[in-house]
């Protein structure tokens, strides 16, 4: 009687397929080898700690200087310039190529991929690399950290306002193909004002990324206040570096209470 | 009489074979309104999307506002079919967040003197005249300024309607108009409708699953029932015990 229920009593643990193992293995094997390589070691950290102190020591109190606040605060309006004037071009760029790349109203045919996967490179390619290119192309400065936010804008609203256009309402769209309406008609007529309120709170979305990432594009010479922060850094001035990092901070929650504000009124 | 539409021999099957229509032969004249009536799956709505291209057929022929054609129409009489004729569905189609007024500028999309009829604040003022005229047709002036998810079914119905009207179409192709409505707006849409093309010397071709409609709103009746005309027959001769039988086995 009680083997027959041992039988039927299933093991504390199920058994894994071989495969699965090996997988399992394998990513053990690869995470102990890497730790060996990429973690700090124990004198590192050690070590470390101290000088972490020791550098936050050195940027207190954070400077205050007249003239290097007017500079910072220059920096800081051109940040937003960066960011809005990409972000308002990119917005404006990425209608015709979502359209181009939309599944339902596109007037390539299958070479609506080629769009889609122009976005998709924009969109996967990170902004500091874009940066990079902008400034060994165009030059030092912020019209590079313009082109960049631009791209980056693009990748990012050309893929969400093609999935809007797909999904937005198809009746009104039957219908004004029906009596001989274009796609370009159809598409002014009918899926703009359809999908009006998410292109909003898209391009909202953009121009909060868009301020995030054009306050570290002067890292690499693309303008903005981070171009302020690494002459800091470099010149191993880390008082005039803590108030940059105490200025990005405000920065960016003052950005993040305004957007905040924006959608609660959208609701 | 000219006739609007004609079709001969008229035979159409999906791609699963069994023939919908087998072989439809009709002929309706200029201002004549005609009542489509059929159960569930009859070809109602194909026979309409046959008459004016919109689905190519297997054989026979069908003559629309004086293109023949076989099969399809060519790209040219498709447009020209388009140009001449007014839709109305089902569903009103509009544009939920835009207004009535823009909704009806909607019609004038596809035809030549359209251009910017995306929005009535960009279209010319001749065309926005023309939209009031057509709200003021179906009634509903009052509300040019509203946004079209504001209005009852019936409402939208109505200003679907005057944005085919906008067009000035010599035919309307009505596919189950009052369908989703309730019997009194159903039956005010109609009203409106069948007076609209009578005054205006519209042809009229719309179907239903309401026999009074059919019978109060239409000239004719055309009964379909597995692929061929049942019957058609002047809208004051149709018996309930012919209706009986497009109904029943
Ligand atoms: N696009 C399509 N592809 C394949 N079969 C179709 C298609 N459209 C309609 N059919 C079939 O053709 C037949 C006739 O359909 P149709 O829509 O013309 O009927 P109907 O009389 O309009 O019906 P209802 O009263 O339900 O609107 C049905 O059997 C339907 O399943
Ligand atoms: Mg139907």
């Amino acid at each position: 009687m009680s083997s027959m229920h041992d039988r039927l009593l299933p093991g504390r643990v199920r058994s894994v397929p071989a495969a699965t193992f090996a997988i399992l293995v394998a990513l053990a094997a690869l995470f102990i080898v890497s730790v060996g390589q990429v973690s700090p070691s124990p004198s590192q950290l050690v070590g470390g700690l101290p000088r972490m102190y020791g550098l936050l020591e050195r940027m207190m109190p954070p400077s205050i200087e007249t003239g290097f606040l007017t500079r910072v605060m220059w920096r800081t309006v051109e940040t937003l310039q960066i960011a809005f004037v990409g972000t308002v071009f990119g917005v404006l760029l990425s209608l015709p190529i979502a359209w181009f790349a939309s599944r339902t109203l596109t007037p390539f045919g299958p070479l609506r991929h080629v769009f889609k996967m122009l976005i998709s490179l924009f969109r996967t390619v990170p902004d500091m690399v874009w940066a990079l290119i902008f400034v060994a192309s165009i030059g030092l400065g912020p019209v590079a950290g313009t082109m960049t936010i631009l791209i980056d804008t693009i990748g990012f609203c050309g893929r969400f306002f093609a999935e809007a256009i797909e999904d937005s309402d198809k009746q009104p769209q039957e219908a004004l193909f029906t009596s001989g309406a274009s796609r370009f008609s159809v598409l002014t007529g009918a899926v703009i004002p359809d999908i009006m309120p998410s292109m909003i709170n898209t391009s909202q979305f953009a121009l909060e990324k868009a301020v995030r990432s054009s306050v570290v594009l002067g890292l690499v010479g693309a303008g903005g206040i981070g171009q302020e922060l690494k002459v800091a850094f470099d010149l191993f001035q880390y008082k005039n570096a803590s108030t940059i990092i105490l200025v990005i901070f405000v920065l960016v929650l003052a950005m993040e209470a305004v957007t905040d504000r924006l959608r609660a009124k959208a609701q | 009489m000219t006739d609007i539409i004609r079709t001969e021999a008229l035979k159409k099957s999906y791609a699963n074979g069994k023939p919908v229509l087998d072989g439809i032969d009709i002929r309706i004249g200029a201002g004549e309104r005609i009542a489509l009536i059929g159960s569930n799956g009859a070809g109602k709505s194909t026979l309409l999307k046959c008459l004016i291209g919109h689905t190519p057929f297997c054989s026979g022929e069908v003559a629309t506002l004086g293109e023949t054609f076989r099969a399809s129409p060519n790209k040219t009489q498709l447009q020209r079919i388009r140009q001449r004729v007014g839709f109305v569905f089902q569903n009103h189609g509009l544009v939920r967040r835009q207004s009535v007024l823009t909704n009806v500028v909607h019609g004038k999309l596809g035809l030549s003197d359209g251009w910017g009829a995306w929005h009535q604040a960009i279209v010319r003022q001749e065309i926005r005249e023309q939209a009031m005229e057509a709200l003021a047709q179906v009634k509903l002036t009052a509300k040019a300024n509203s946004r079209a998810d504001e209005l009852s079914g019936g409402q939208a119905q109505r200003v679907a309607i005057a944005r085919a009207l906008i067009r000035k179409p010599a035919l309307m192709i009505a596919d189950e108009p009052a369908a989703s409505l309730d019997p009194t707006a159903g039956r005010e849409v109609m009203e409106v409708f069948s007076d609209l093309v009578r005054m205006q010397g519209i042809t009229l071709v719309f179907t239903t699953h309401d026999m009074d409609h059919a019978v109060n709103f239409a000239d004719r009746v055309i009964a379909l029932k597995g692929g061929r005309v049942c019957f058609d027959l002047p809208a004051s001769e149709v018996r309930r015990n012919e209706v009986d039988g497009v109904f029943h086995a």
